[in-house]
């Protein structure tokens, strides 16, 4: 059986001089097409990591990643990222940042008026077009991470990858920027996966939960579904059974078996 | 500057202001009353401000006026070294009027000798700057290229400037270019650094950014390192301009030909104690807009860069 996405018996070791810390141990993990995954894990435990070894920028020590049956192994827009501090460029505005990536990945099939066009529909969809001649210091954190999303979709990537893109925001904040997540995705139909340290949310806006244990030598601890209907109301979920049955899980997994221990 | 373009706005708001109560006034007079405070609100503005710039004007304006009255209570006694302030403006009135006579040699007016002097260091500290930001980038980005050059730099870079001078009179065996390879190689040394921790001190996150994007080489220099090391390459610039305007006169004065710093040296070979203050003068000032003007474009390019 062949994945869309598969990492593939990931190990992962930091060696600094004689010092070797194992983070990552025997990662493995399909995903389909069209899928949402969140990867959800105790601080420290090698979220960051994995999402970077997925997204080509760090070497894995063994293991690999195969994305369309092909392997990679270096960084690309087939696989944007959006970080966890939004990295936009301080000196290129709102509009800039989006328009350096479209520029970049669309140079060869798509006229200097499609560019534009395309940038500006990217800060439409996330709601960032009033602001495009902003620079990143004159915008919000939300409206950074909203700028940040849509420079990663504008690449057309084959997965998207969110490294807690909400993590730095205010409950209401980033209630807003899940709504807008859950839209895009329904319409673009990406292939996401993206890590969260928040049970609400990862329940809320994924196909499927993957708690890592605690480090070091992290691991795939457990997979839930999440078979909740789309589209997906948060008030309505509220009261959901399925929803609180999947909640309570992540949460057994996360506060009783994989107890964050101070040593590791 | 800034207050000086805060006038010209004010001025601009005023004759628009004008011409809307003309209109007014003819058809009714109920507006005009309506715009009536408004204007008393403007002259109190204009009263503000004029007291604003006044406050930044007058302290220096007495500081000086003290110096040059002490200068001149010190100077004027029978057996005083040097002149007092109201003999350098009488010795030296028909410099300050025209400086731009020219009588052939190096009797020329001030404006020669400082033009002479600041083409010197343009051509000088342009080299210094190019090359200086292309080598820091070199350190920067490979540890390599770092631990290798590091050291050499280290030591270079505290040979005083005039020690190179007569190694490249040897080497060039004229006078003009050895001057500007003297402000090449005073210049070059803080702009090396600069830009060297600047490259170094670049987010990961923004060569992520870069990674993910797949720019080439010349993409990553051009968009991403030079605009976030900008700030850092702008000190060293400006520090490098100082040094070049502080190693040019003592260059010319041991090189000759026109140029500021031979106008002084000769100026003290013939005693004309005057002309030297006078120069000194202009020196200064000089070399105040020199850093005012590289400071002024640091700030024009690295806008927003600084900030976040
Ligand atoms: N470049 C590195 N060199 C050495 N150790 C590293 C490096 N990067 C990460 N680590 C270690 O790997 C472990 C996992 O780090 P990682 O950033 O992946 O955690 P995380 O799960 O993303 O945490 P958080 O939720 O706080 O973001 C940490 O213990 C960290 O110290
Ligand atoms: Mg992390």
């Amino acid at each position: 059986m062949s994945h869309y996405l598969l990492i593939d018996h990931i190990d992962k070791k930091f060696t600094r001089g004689s010092h070797e810390t194992e983070v990552l141990k025997d990662v493995t993990l399909g995903i389909e097409q069209g899928e949402y995954v969140s990867i959800i894990g105790h601080s420290g435990c090698g979220k960051t990591t994995l999402l970077n070894i997925v997204a080509g920028l760090t070497p894995v020590s063994r293991g690999g990643v195969i994305l369309e049956n092909r392997e990679v192994n270096e960084p690309g827009p087939d696989r944007a990222v959006v970080f966890q501090n939004h990295s936009l460029l301080p000196w290129l505005t709102v509009y800039g940042n989006v328009k350096l990536a479209v520029d970049k990945v669309f140079s060869a099939s798509k006229s200097r008026a499609e560019r534009h066009a395309w940038t500006m529909h990217n800060l439409d969809l996330v709601q960032m077009g009033h602001a495009k001649d902003k620079r990143p210091a004159e915008i919000s954190g939300g409206m950074k991470q909203r700028v940040g999303l849509a420079r990663a979709l504008a690449m057309q990537p084959k997965v998207l990858l969110l490294d807690e893109p909400f993590g730095a925001l205010d409950a209401l904040t980033r209630a807003h920027l899940q709504d807008s997540v859950m839209a895009i995705h329904e319409k673009l139909g990406n292939t996401v996966l993206m890590i969260t340290h928040d049970v609400d949310e990862a329940v809320l806006l994924s196909d499927r939960i993957v708690m890592m244990t605690n480090g070091p030598a992290a691991c795939i601890g457990e997979v839930l579904d999440v078979s909740l209907a789309r589209p997906r109301k948060r008030l309505t979920l509220a009261g959901d059974a399925e929803y609180l049955k999947c909640r309570k899980r992540v949460l057994e997994f996360l506060y009783e078996r994989h107890r964050f221990v101070e040593a590791a | 500057m800034h207050g000086l373009i805060r006038i010209k706005a004010s001025k601009m708001n005023m004759s628009v202001r004008e011409t809307k109560t003309a209109e007014p006034l003819a058809s009714a007079s109920a507006k005009i009353l309506a715009l009536a405070p408004r204007r008393a609100n403007f002259t109190t503005r204009v009263f503000a401000r004029a007291g604003a710039i006044a406050m930044r004007l007058v302290p220096p304006v007495v500081v000086i006026a003290l110096v040059l009255l002490l200068w001149e209570f010190l100077c004027r006694k029978s057996g005083a070294t040097l002149p007092p302030p109201s003999r350098v403006v009488k010795d030296t009135w028909e410099l300050i009027v025209d400086p731009f006579f020219d009588r052939g040699g190096i009797d020329k007016g001030l404006f020669w000798h400082l033009s002479a002097s600041l083409q010197r260091v343009a051509f000088g500290y342009a080299l210094a700057s190019v090359a200086g930001v292309a080598l820091g980038t070199l350190v920067g980005q490979s540890v390599w290229a770092m631990r290798g050059l590091d050291p050499i730099f280290q030591v270079l870079r505290t040979v005083p400037p005039l020690a190179w001078l007569p190694l490249s009179l040897a080497a060039f065996r004229d006078g003009q270019p050895s001057a500007i390879f003297v402000i090449f190689i005073t210049a070059i040394w803080p702009i090396i650094i600069n830009t060297a921790v600047g490259i170094r001190n670049i987010p990961q996150d923004y060569r992520n950014v870069a990674a993910v994007l797949r720019l080439n080489h010349f993409e990553f220099f051009v968009k991403i390192m030079v605009p976030a090391a900008a700030p850092y390459i702008f000190t060293g610039l400006r520090i490098g301009i100082g040094l070049s305007w502080l190693a040019i006169v003592a260059a010319e004065m041991l090189t000759g030909g026109v140029g500021i710093g031979f106008f002084i040296w000769d100026a003290w070979n013939s005693s004309h104690i005057s002309e030297i203050i006078l120069a000194l003068v202009y020196v200064g000032l000089i070399g105040f807009m020199l850093d005012r003007m590289v400071a002024a474009i640091a700030n024009i390019v690295t806008r927003g860069t600084a900030a976040n």
